[in-house]
């Protein structure tokens, strides 16, 4: 049943994606290709694919039960928070909460994983910017 | 004996304390690298390039550093295979088959020495092997026009697909998605913007540091927290006692090793393979060769010596395609190739003519990061063992955070972060449908080059598409792809580990 559904989700992307290709304003200067023609075979290849998928599909995957699911979804909502943050936090701050958390997650004690979380972000910072002098994001108060 | 003098040449480009001392810090890093389960080589090195770019370090350096990472993952991933049973990357998948047995026995210090010493003389040989193929295909690729570059790219993918994958038409799904990626942004031809959907931050395309960075390392984090709690906590059983292997046990296992090295070092060379492929069939030839007293599987020392010597080879043969042709054969040898794109140098014939110095550089710095990874892997190894213990749940919060630094340190940008981010997500439900993450790469890497090429032939022949069979060597390679890609089909998946596939299935780390 999941290659089925990879298999039409990539039949509708290469839909869209041959229908964008066609789409493309071509300019002046145009070679006898053109910008649109090497992504119509990519789309095709991926149509190809996806029919092969949803004709032939292989056994399903084991999928986590949903709790486990929920547990990636925290994650990817920890990251992208992590990196709308940074800019605003700087590094060492959000850094730390979001090492923490991820930490916490993967089955570390609370606090464990606080103390893990600022270790990790002053071990990073001291070696990536004050002895490798890597440019990392500076919050409000500069580091 | 043109390539000798090149090869002192570049000893002395590698022979500066500043290389010297990143080829040691590769080694090490390589070694811990490999040696941790869940961080294989590709990943090591995906996560490392951003640091090696935003350091600022030059071309030569830079690569020495990442191949000494990649050189040293080769030899680290035995150890969590001989002391854990679990391999520490997937070309050392083979290893635990006999190296666990001899732990089990006592003899794990025995086992310890003599994969170190096969990785040597696998890695060695490679080496060697390089040196002296890299410029004979060099030679051939001076003949390539655009048509037959096409062509080539074509056949990375195909035997990538046919080879590696258990599913041609994921792989060809795979390929198609890095394609597509590739795609994104302005057109370098005509100038007009593809696929953006009026997103600004897309004109430029999607960095393949980005999408490799999310597919390789990200995605093992997410792994990790669906499966954590199921793991077994290793580390029952770790005396070690005296890592040294008898003589009696070298002896016997000289031939094993030069078998295995040959046929890791073949296996390398093909596009597609890499070197899990190397380690299976270096195994399983020895198997059929010599188990005559059925003592493999049970602890026999060349059980542990083949997989290692065609690992280690295969990782030195992989690098011949990326450097001479600018294609590379597997996953982590792809990752290279991203950083030297970064670093805007195209590897493929030119390479060896305009710089020198870069390749015979690296390839001097592989001699010397090979004594040193001896040196390293058998007298201190115990200090490796030690890493070992680090658990997961500390361990991926550091790799998913150096990652972000990585990434962050490039562009600066919120949007990176974001489409990494985006990218992990796409990898791990990738992995669990086991598409081949490698195809994606390779896909957004050469996506360009591809399509520039297939456009300046049908420039050249004015929009006459008979032109990509226009000479032999055109013909020659389409052969070759459709071989590849349609061989494995036909007879059967004798090639394909089938221990791999049991392991495999959520797509450990591609070497």
């Amino acid at each position: 049943m999941s290659d089925r559904v990879l298999g039409v989700v990539c039949i509708l992307l290469a839909a869209l994606f041959i229908w964008q290709a066609t789409q493309i304003e071509t300019g002046f200067i145009v070679d006898p290709l053109g910008p649109g023609a090497f992504p119509i075979i990519i789309g095709v290849v991926l149509a190809l694919g996806g029919l092969y998928a949803i004709v032939r599909p292989d056994a399903a995957p084991d999928w986590p039960p949903p709790g486990r699911l929920l547990e990636i979804a925290f994650a990817v909502a920890v990251m992208l928070a992590y990196a709308l943050f940074l800019p605003e936090f700087g590094f060492v701050l959000s850094t730390a909460v979001a090492a923490s958390l991820l930490g916490w997650r993967l089955g570390s004690r609370p606090l464990a994983a606080a103390l893990a979380g600022i270790v990790i972000a002053v071990g990073i910072y001291v070696i990536f910017h004050l002895v490798l002098g890597l440019s990392l994001a500076r919050g409000p108060w500069g580091f | 004996m043109d390539a000798l003098s090149s090869l002192l040449d570049g000893f002395a480009v590698a022979l500066t304390v500043q290389n010297i001392g990143l080829a040691l810090l590769g080694c090490f890093l390589g070694t811990i690298i490999g040696a941790l389960p869940g961080l294989g080589p590709s990943n090591g090195v995906a996560i490392l390039i951003p640091l090696a770019f935003t350091l600022g370090l030059p071309a030569t350096p830079a690569l020495i550093l990442l191949t000494s990472v990649y050189y040293g993952a080769m030899y680290g991933g035995r150890i969590s295979s001989i002391l854990l049973n679990i391999p520490g990357d997937e070309p050392a998948l083979m290893t635990t088959l006999d190296g666990y047995p001899m732990a089990k026995k006592g003899q794990a210090g025995e086992a310890l020495a003599l994969s170190g010493i096969a990785s040597f003389v696998g890695a060695f040989f490679a080496t060697i092997g390089l040196v002296f193929l890299a410029p004979q295909l060099v030679k051939v690729a001076l003949l390539f026009g655009p048509a037959e570059y096409f062509a080539l790219f074509t056949l990375a993918f195909a035997t990538l697909g046919g080879v590696a994958s258990r599913n041609q038409a994921k792989a060809a799904i795979a390929a198609a998605l890095g394609l597509g990626i590739a795609m994104i942004g302005v057109d370098h031809q005509t100038g007009v913007p593809r696929f953006t959907f009026g997103e600004v931050h897309l004109y430029d395309g999607i960095d393949f540091l980005v999408a490799i960075v999310g597919l390789f390392a990200l995605s093992e984090v997410f792994l990790f927290l669906e499966h954590k709690g199921q793991g077994k906590a290793g580390a029952a059983d770790m005396k070690i006692g005296r890592v040294t292997a008898p003589w009696s046990m070298i002896k016997g296992s000289i031939g094993t090793m030069l078998r295995g090295t040959g046929l890791g070092f073949v296996a390398g060379v093909l596009p597609g393979a890499g070197a899990s492929l190397g380690s299976f069939i270096a195994y399983t030839f020895e198997k059929r060769l010599s188990d005559k007293d059925k003592t493999f599987g049970k602890g026999d020392p060349r059980g542990v010596a083949a997989p290692e010597a065609g690992n280690n080879a295969a990782a030195g043969g992989a690098l011949i395609p990326m450097l001479a042709l600018g294609v590379p054969g597997s996953g982590t040898t792809a990752v290279l190739l991203a950083m030297l794109l970064t670093l805007n140098i195209t590897p493929g014939p030119l390479l060896f003519q305009s710089n020198p110095d870069v390749v015979w550089g690296l390839i001097a710095a592989l001699f010397i990061a090979n004594v040193m990874l001896l040196l390293l892997n058998i007298p201190m190894v115990s200090l490796f063992v030690r890493v070992l213990l680090v658990p997961p749940r500390y361990l991926m919060p550091t790799v998913a955070m150096i990652s972000f630094v990585g990434i962050y340190g490039i562009s600066g940008s919120t949007f990176d972060l974001m489409v990494m981010v985006g990218f992990g997500v796409l990898g791990y439900v990738l992995r669990k449908l086991d598409v081949p993450l490698v195809p994606v790469i390779l896909g957004v890497l050469l996506g360009n080059e591809m399509e520039k090429n297939l456009r300046r032939a049908l420039t050249i022949s004015d929009g006459d598409w008979s032109i990509l069979l226009g000479s032999p060597l055109a013909i020659g390679l389409w052969v070759f792809a459709i071989v590849g890609f349609l061989a494995p089909l036909i007879i059967g998946r004798y090639f394909r580990p089938k221990i791999a596939d049991e392991a495999k299935g959520e797509g450990a780390d591609p070497d």
